[in-house]
């Protein structure tokens, strides 16, 4: 294994062969060693194989440039006719087989040591959606959405006037980060509820896949307190770029407390569905529900991206029958990006949100939905 | 091989081109116009796809999205590389085949002239037909060049042309592959054995292969995307109880083998060139062919590398990545034997010989970044990162355009008669090989500093890096608007003439005859002479 003084001085001349004389010493150059077991492993092996190509590049590359310098026709050298040499093509094929054996040997170990998702003390269910994740802590009953904080949002439509570098962790950011125990082995259940999508955090080591219809298992021991950011990696759509994702790593007794929260507010959230709510309630809420959830796709004034996002102003349905815009929330519309939002949203939200859109951009049908209809409905 | 002069003998032998415009290009039948309209549609194509990639780099200039909406910023990033890989790199190779495989081997045309008309033709319907996506209601293919499903299957109506056009184009590429195969079993002089056949025809030969193996398996996979889009059926659909993951492995059986399509006829033009330039036969022939058979062989047991974050069983995951390690070793063997090539040889560094020389570097290190992503588990960090963008860049820009650059450079005094101008040409490639690796290099930093691919905006520490990379794509796109114009001057207006033997060092039969190539040549098999010959050492 190399040591650490080794490879921060071959980041630091891959660095220089780029971009001799700039500092570079403010910009990710190379690979994070992470925070987690794995990640660490991850990173010693991308330095051994890079390290190789270094070391048989300027071998290949030296003996070429010797060529070219001295094997020049203007020094009036007389070309040799040789055109085989058994010796030298047996050797060369030979010796990076012996090479790569022994990289094969590492990378084996590592894949095996990322595979073993047993014995994990808890589990967390990660589902994507367009574009946003939903995670669900499986022993402790707790379930939230993550999308893209409210501030990059602002500032990554085009023509907002918003300069990108006042935002904190511009598009690196969420609302509601995923927090979890350190020291803590933690098996995730990955899959998708629309197209695919791929859960990624740098600092814990790996990507995933998050597939509709697969269940894929990975795993993670964070060794160190902090929040670690990462971004969506596989092309899901329009807002493939904006939902990203950030984990928030707390010794085990802050995370009890934050659970304990949690647990908190979704019996609070439960009340609150069993009440009736005013109209003035419900679309205060809802428009902070229809920004978070609907306006990526319907925009913020509901002029929706025809064909694909419908507009929702003074559209056939958010103008029409209460009950099939509740159903068409509620359920979703299958192969579009339409989400069954009753899966994903309280009975709450969704009431506020189709409060809001049956009462904005023009929409006059002073409907106010209670989150009774939505229970009613998913009950079908 | 005997066989061949007799029969060729009917092939109608008039030594005048034909007069009309329609009648020599619409109808054309000859190798030598139809692999010109080949690398003439090729430049377009390669332009065309180069802005799209100018629109992707200028939004990406700097964070937050100033130019164009995500969507339109998918549907360029999905049609660059539709137009760069089915429009520029393949057409190319089998233009130059066109050209020069029949004058390489002795023969007077290609095997089947009127399909090779025919494989030609669709192109540019495929092609209309695929840009005018662009323009309908439901916009381009947004969904990455690589379709996966069910995202794909999100777009409109506009995706059934889409697949119409890819079908257009797999027929195309399948009749040049049937055709290059005739030619070369069929039609070679007779002396030419298949041992003393030029490294482009054996690359090329084997790549035809690849083509008529892997170009079915591509129709079936979008065939099957067809019918989940527009008569239900459930291939891919989990819901319906197909498998989105099906997808990825059948377009993978045949994309991993797409590579090596846009890869070993580069592998051919820089087996000539350097010889040519170093003075000094091939090092190491036999083991060219061998190595490009074990290549085009691995590339089909290799396929799933593309998908180690799918969640593959352990046992996947081990043999995935020692087979796709192993390709490593015969294209090693191929690098070594271009550098033992050169080793004490006669050198000189005219353009061509330049950009075969830039290729070796630049693919290697394409090659060594290939080796990189093998080591799945640091593929769980690469993947679907601007790592791999750098990647497949490295392979494709500064390996397969750079060795299309290298062999127009090379053969274009044999096709036009005229030498182009040394002084421009040498601008244009070093303003080219600086300016590609300031647009790629960074980008692997980008990538292991965790930017993903395939987005529109980034988060503000990437910035200089792609400010870096951006500056580098505008230079080498305009690089590419002078090489057209080099290409002009040396077509239409330069008057220093080119001889029959065009370079010094340089073998093989197409230096036999004039330059310009008469518009028919070898009606008649020429007497072999072994000297004349690249492989003519070998007995
Ligand atoms: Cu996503
Ligand atoms: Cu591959």
């Amino acid at each position: 294994m190399l040591n650490k003084a080794l490879n921060s001085r071959l980041t630091w001349l891959v660095g220089l062969l780029a971009f001799a004389g700039t500092a570079m010493a403010d910009y990710g150059l190379n690979m994070t060693e992470g925070v987690t077991p794995f990640s660490a492993e991850v990173y010693e092996l991308h330095m051994i194989i890079l390290w190789i190509c270094v070391v048989i590049g300027i071998g290949v590359f030296g003996a070429m440039f010797y060529s070219m310098y001295a094997h020049r026709k203007s020094r009036g050298v007389e070309p040799a006719q040789f055109s085989h040499s058994t010796l030298a093509e047996v050797l060369w094929t030979v010796v990076p087989i012996a090479i790569l054996v022994v990289m094969a040997i590492p990378a084996t170990r590592v894949l095996i040591f990322m595979e073993q998702t047993t014995d994990a003390e808890m589990t967390v269910k990660i589902t994507g959606y367009q574009w946003k994740w939903k995670y669900e802590y499986m022993e402790d009953g707790v379930e939230f959405i993550s999308s893209l904080h409210p501030d990059s949002n602002a500032a990554r439509q085009v023509g907002s006037d918003i300069d990108p570098a006042t935002v904190e962790n511009y598009l690196l950011d969420v609302d509601k980060p995923l927090v979890l125990p350190t020291n803590t082995k933690v098996r995730f259940l990955i899959t998708s509820d629309d197209v695919i999508h791929a859960w990624w955090v740098p600092a814990l080591g790996w990507k995933r896949d998050a597939i509709p219809g697969f269940i894929n298992e990975a795993w993670t021991e964070i060794n160190e307190p902090g929040t670690y950011r990462g971004q969506c990696a596989e092309l899901c759509g329009k807002d493939h770029g904006f939902m990203p994702i950030v984990v928030v790593a707390k010794s085990p007794e802050e995370y009890a407390a934050w659970v304990a929260e949690q647990q908190g507010d979704a019996v609070a959230e439960t009340e609150a569905a069993q009440r009736e709510w005013s109209f003035d309630e419900l679309m205060d809420r809802g428009s902070d529900v229809y920004a978070a959830q609907c306006a990526a796709c319907h925009k913020p004034d509901g002029t929706g991206l025809p064909p694909a996002f419908p507009s929702l102003a003074s559209s056939a349905v958010a103008t029409g029958p209460v009950d099939a815009h509740i159903d068409l929330v509620v359920n979703g519309r299958p192969g579009t990006a339409m989400q069954a939002f009753g899966n994903l949203l309280s009975d709450v939200d969704v009431a506020a949100a189709l409060t809001y859109t049956r009462n904005a951009f023009g929409n006059e049908t002073g409907d106010a939905v209670q989150p009774k209809q939505i229970a009613d409905a998913k009950r079908g | 091989m005997s066989v061949t002069a007799t029969e060729l003998d009917h092939h109608d032998d008039h030594d005048h081109k034909p007069s009309g415009f329609l009648d020599r290009w619409l109808f054309s039948t000859n190798h030598k116009d139809i692999g010109t309209l080949y690398l003439v549609f090729s430049l377009v194509m390669f332009l065309i796809g180069g802005s799209m990639a100018m629109i992707i780099r200028a939004e990406l200039f700097q964070p937050g999205l100033q130019l164009v909406q995500p969507d339109f910023f998918n549907q360029m990033t999905t049609m660059h590389a539709l137009v760069m890989i089915f429009g520029a790199v393949m057409p190319a190779f089998v233009g130059l085949a066109n050209w020069m495989i029949p004058m390489m081997i002795g023969a007077p045309d290609m095997a089947l002239p009127r399909m090779n008309n025919w494989s030609f033709w669709l192109l540019p319907f495929a092609f209309a037909m695929l840009l005018s996506t662009l323009f309908m209601d439901s916009g381009a293919p947004a969904a990455g060049w690589t379709l996966y499903p069910p995202l794909s299957l999100q777009g409109g109506n506009s995706f059934a042309f889409v697949i119409f056009a890819i079908h257009l184009m797999g027929i195309s590429s399948i009749m040049g592959a049937i055709n290059i195969i005739a030619t070369i079993l069929n039609m070679r002089a007779p002396g030419m054995n298949l041992l003393k056949m030029p490294l482009f025809v054996w690359t090329w030969l084997i790549t035809a292969f690849l083509l008529i193996a892997v170009m079915p398996v591509l129709a079936g996979a979008v065939t099957m995307l067809l019918t989940d889009k527009f008569f239900a059926t459930s291939f891919f659909n989990a819901a319906g109880g197909g498998d989105p993951v099906m997808f990825q492995h059948i377009f993978w059986f045949f994309g991993h083998p797409e590579v090596y399509i846009m890869i070993l006829p580069a592998f051919g033009i820089v087996s000539e060139i350097i010889p040519t330039f170093a003075r000094k036969p091939l090092f190491g022939y036999v083991s060219m062919v061998y190595a490009t058979a074990s290549i085009a062989f691995l590339s089909f047991i290799v396929w799933a590398h593309h998908m180690f974050t799918v969640g593959m069983p352990l046992g996947g995951e081990l043999y995935f990545m020692y087979a796709t390690m192993l390709i490593a070793v015969p294209t090693g063997v191929k690098v070594f034997n271009w550098v033992s090539t050169m080793w004490r040889g006669a050198m000189t560094f005219e353009t061509p010989m330049l950009w075969a020389l830039a290729f070796v570097i630049l693919f290697t290190i394409g090659g060594f970044s290939g080796l990189m992503l093998a080591i799945v588990p640091a593929d769980f960090q690469y993947h679907d990162t601007y790592f791999v963008v750098a990647h497949f860049h490295y392979v494709l820009v500064t390996g397969a355009i750079f060795a299309i650059i290298a062999g127009v450079y090379y053969w274009l005094p044999k096709w036009t008669g005229n030498m182009y101008n040394e002084t421009w040409a040498k601008i244009h490639f070093w303003w080219s090989v600086i300016s590609v690796n300031v647009l790629f290099f960074p980008q692997h930093f980008l990538g292991l500093a965790g930017m993903p691919r395939r987005i529109p905006d980034y988060s503000v520490q990437f910035t200089e890096f792609n400010q870096w990379s951006s500056i580098g794509g505008f230079a080498f796109g305009l690089a590419q608007v002078f090489f057209a114009i080099i290409l002009i001057h040396a077509c239409y207006y330069s008057k220093k003439k080119a001889a029959a033997q065009s370079w010094e060092g340089a073998k093989g039969l197409e230096w036999t005859i004039p330059s310009p190539a008469p518009h028919h040549t070898f009606s008649t098999p020429p007497k072999i002479n072994k000297d004349q010959l690249a492989a003519g050492h070998l007995d």
